[in-house]
């Protein structure tokens, strides 16, 4: 289909495989351990060492994987506030992602962000932004700076479906795309915003159809296959830091649980839920793999047992890590100078 | 009378003005399905119909402004914002807009329109814990209004709904689950009146919304020692009705603002310079602020607790300035 107009790819588990054993088993280990870790996280809300909003990414974990897969180490990340699964999907040590939860000194905001706001610079994720859309225009300047520096990265933004509606959206999309800056917007249609669907509110409810308000390339994709979404991303990426412009992929997902916690889900039927969990991603990946013969059943046992111990750790070394001094509470307003 | 949460008294107060005006409509996210973030407007949906409940996109500019030019139009719309937060997202609308077009036109032009958004906080960190009440308070062509009990809420968004203005109502998520005594025949209350809440002869507390029961609970505390606190509910933040806090420091002679926004350029500088102008020869002691530090909202549970003045820090406060 052409590639500098909005275009659907149908993407299926079976097309050309193109893909080694230990990159499978490390994107069915990392969507494992962001599972995993979401239940715990879960569970450690319930028992309140965890407060405020805790948006669980569980369903999707397929996007951030396939996409960081995708990306080059140095290309940036920056999210919207469901963003556990993107910074442990590039790496970072789950036990500080649970310490950020927990409120911890030893979390990656040293506590001060939570669960909505996860960043690792070094790592290139400028962090979780927690407004819907504000963080878009941010992703343009990232990507401006990278012109200007002559820098070969490529900003990655993650939103939801939901977050195109608002005019952060059109205004970031447009100047990336009037400055052909290298940038690839990821959009995840999980279907809701809150409890809104977002056909009730978006007169084109077909997100990557947006693009053509910009006239650059988009793509729709199974988001819960995790090499189509490599495959897709790597595509727009590699495209956009040729020099092609910003670029826009639309995945479709579900989100299993509810938008925070405390969701009395009215919005959606327990029929619905249980359909798309039927498409679950990690399910679907331990299938392909095992059926095209990528590893074996004993290797994603290992892998299994590997993430239960990891998780474990995290939540330990969560549970004894020490509160921020508070000291910290007036530190970091400004940068001293 | 009966006892009502403030939620409830909020319901009751938009679903009497539904039914009385057909003009009023309700629009925001998450207000028809969902039945309302907080459950405010929960069973509104089905009552009013999609007409009069308007679930729309994430798009705060479009939320106000929409409701902005419905209300020009001859509507008069009940715009609720999530959490005031994302007022951020509206504010031109609502700066430029809203609060302008009256004067800017010659009269020509009317908003009757009412924003709704509750402060609140609890471990939702930076961008998520605000309320910014001053920055409206500073707007002319706005009214302000921040009730802190149910029967104040009830009574004064009625009056605001049939407003010919622009009303920012600013509630309280963490207020929400208060009850307090309700009139069970209709009722409304008039904007910009100032109220005590507490009389007392020893110290002055002006505050308002959630602060307003900090401040009662630690003039309780006091009164146990003796000291007899008068606590003032300013209700109304613009136009700001100071006539009960002068009557109240003639006779106390002392004053204290306990605002839950920064107090940098906040509502309690507002406060002490007017007293400070009109009522100079009745203080025997520099009028007192107290707010939250001024940082943003760190996550951390144990940081957070340190952020805003609580009965104990106030009752403190109130015996430093009588010692
Ligand atoms: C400007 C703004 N308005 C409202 C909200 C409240 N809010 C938080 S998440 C959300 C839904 C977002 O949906 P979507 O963008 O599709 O992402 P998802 O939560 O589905 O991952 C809303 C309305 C917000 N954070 N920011």
């Amino acid at each position: 289909m052409a590639a500098t107009s909005p275009s659907r790819v149908s993407a299926s588990d079976t097309a050309g495989i193109d893909v080694t054993g230990a990159e499978a088993l490390d994107w069915f280990k990392k969507m494992s351990l962001i599972r995993r870790f979401e239940e715990r996280a879960e569970e450690a809300y319930g028992q309140g060492k965890i407060g405020g909003f805790l948006h669980l990414y569980i369903g999707e974990e397929a996007v951030a994987v396939g996409a960081m897969a995708a990306l080059r180490p140095d290309d940036d990340v920056i999210t919207h506030y469901r963003d556990h699964g993107y910074v442990l999907a590039r790496g970072v040590e789950p036990k500080r992602v649970m310490a950020e939860l927990y409120g911890k000194a030893t979390g990656l905001s040293k506590g001060k962000g939570g669960s909505m706001h996860m960043a690792d610079v070094k790592r290139h994720v400028w962090g979780g932004y927690a407004i819907v859309g504000g963080h878009i225009p941010l992703a343009t300047g990232l990507a401006l700076a990278n012109q200007y520096r002559k820098l070969p990265h490529v900003v990655a933004c993650f939103f939801g479906e939901g977050a195109t509606n608002i005019g952060t959206f059109f205004a970031g999309l447009n100047l990336a795309a009037v400055w052909k800056l290298a940038l690839v917007a990821i959009v995840e249609n999980n279907r809701y915003g809150m409890g809104t669907a977002f056909e009730r509110v978006s007169a084109v409810s077909d997100v990557y159809k947006k693009a053509c308000a910009f006239d650059i390339p988009a793509e729709q994709i199974d988001g819960n296959d995790v090499l189509a979404v490599r495959d897709a991303v790597h595509r727009m990426v590699e495209r956009s830091r040729a020099g092609g412009g910003p670029q826009l992929i639309e995945a479709m997902t579900y989100r299993f649980r509810g938008h925070s916690m405390g969701d009395p889900q009215r919005y959606r039927t327990k029929e619905e839920v249980e359909e798309a969990k039927a498409r679950d991603p990690i399910v679907r990946w331990r299938r392909t793999v095992l059926t095209s013969g990528l590893a074996a059943k004993t290797d994603l046992e290992k892998i299994r047992d590997e993430v239960e111990a990891e998780v474990e750790e995290a939540v330990r070394f969560a549970e004894n890590s020490p509160a921020p001094d508070p000291s910290e509470l007036c530190s970091d307003v400004l940068v001293s100078e | 009378m009966s006892q009502k949460t403030y939620r409830d008294a909020i319901r009751e107060a938009l679903r009497e003005e539904m039914l009385r005006d057909e003009r009023v409509l309700i629009m925001g996210e998450e207000v028809g399905v969902w039945g309302g973030t907080y459950a405010v407007t929960r069973g509104f949906y089905s009552e009013f119909g999609d007409k009069r409940i308007l679930d729309t996109p994430i798009a705060e500019e479009a939320i106000v402004g929409t409701a902005v030019g419905a209300a020009m139009g001859g509507l008069r719309p009940v715009a609720e914002l999530m959490t005031i937060n994302f007022a951020l997202v509206a504010m031109d609308q609502i700066v430029n807009n809203a609060a302008k077009i009256h004067y800017m036109f010659g009269s020509q032009v009317r908003v009757p329109l009412v924003i709704r958004a509750p402060a609140g906080w609890g471990q939702l960190a930076a961008t998520h814990s605000q309320s910014f009440e001053a920055w409206f308070a500073h707007l002319p062509g706005l009214i302000v209004v921040m009730p802190g009990t149910p029967y104040d809420a009830k009574g004064l968004l009625k009056t605001a709904i049939r407003s010919d203005n622009p009303v920012m109502f600013i509630e309280h998520a963490r207020l929400y689950g208060v009850k307090g005594e309700v009139p069970d025949e209709e009722y409304t209350l008039p904007i910009g009146v100032s109220d005590v809440k507490r009389p007392g002869r020893d110290v002055t507390i002006v505050s308002y919304s959630r602060m307003l029961h900090v401040a009662l609970g630690a003039a309780e505390e006091l009164a146990t020692a003796g000291i007899e606190c008068e606590v003032i509910d300013l209700r109304t933040l613009r136009p700001l009705d100071m006539a009960p806090v002068y009557a109240s420091v003639e006779k106390t002679h002392r004053a204290v603002i306990v605002e839950e926004d920064w107090t940098t350029c906040g509502m309690g500088a507002e406060i002490a310079a007017r007293i400070g102008r009109d009522r100079f020869e009745s203080l025997d002691a520099p009028v007192e602020r107290m707010g939250q530090v001024d940082v943003p909202m760190p996550y951390a549970k144990n940081l957070e607790e340190l952020m805003f003045p609580d009965e104990k820090s106030v009752a403190e406060k109130v015996r430093d300035m009588v010692a």
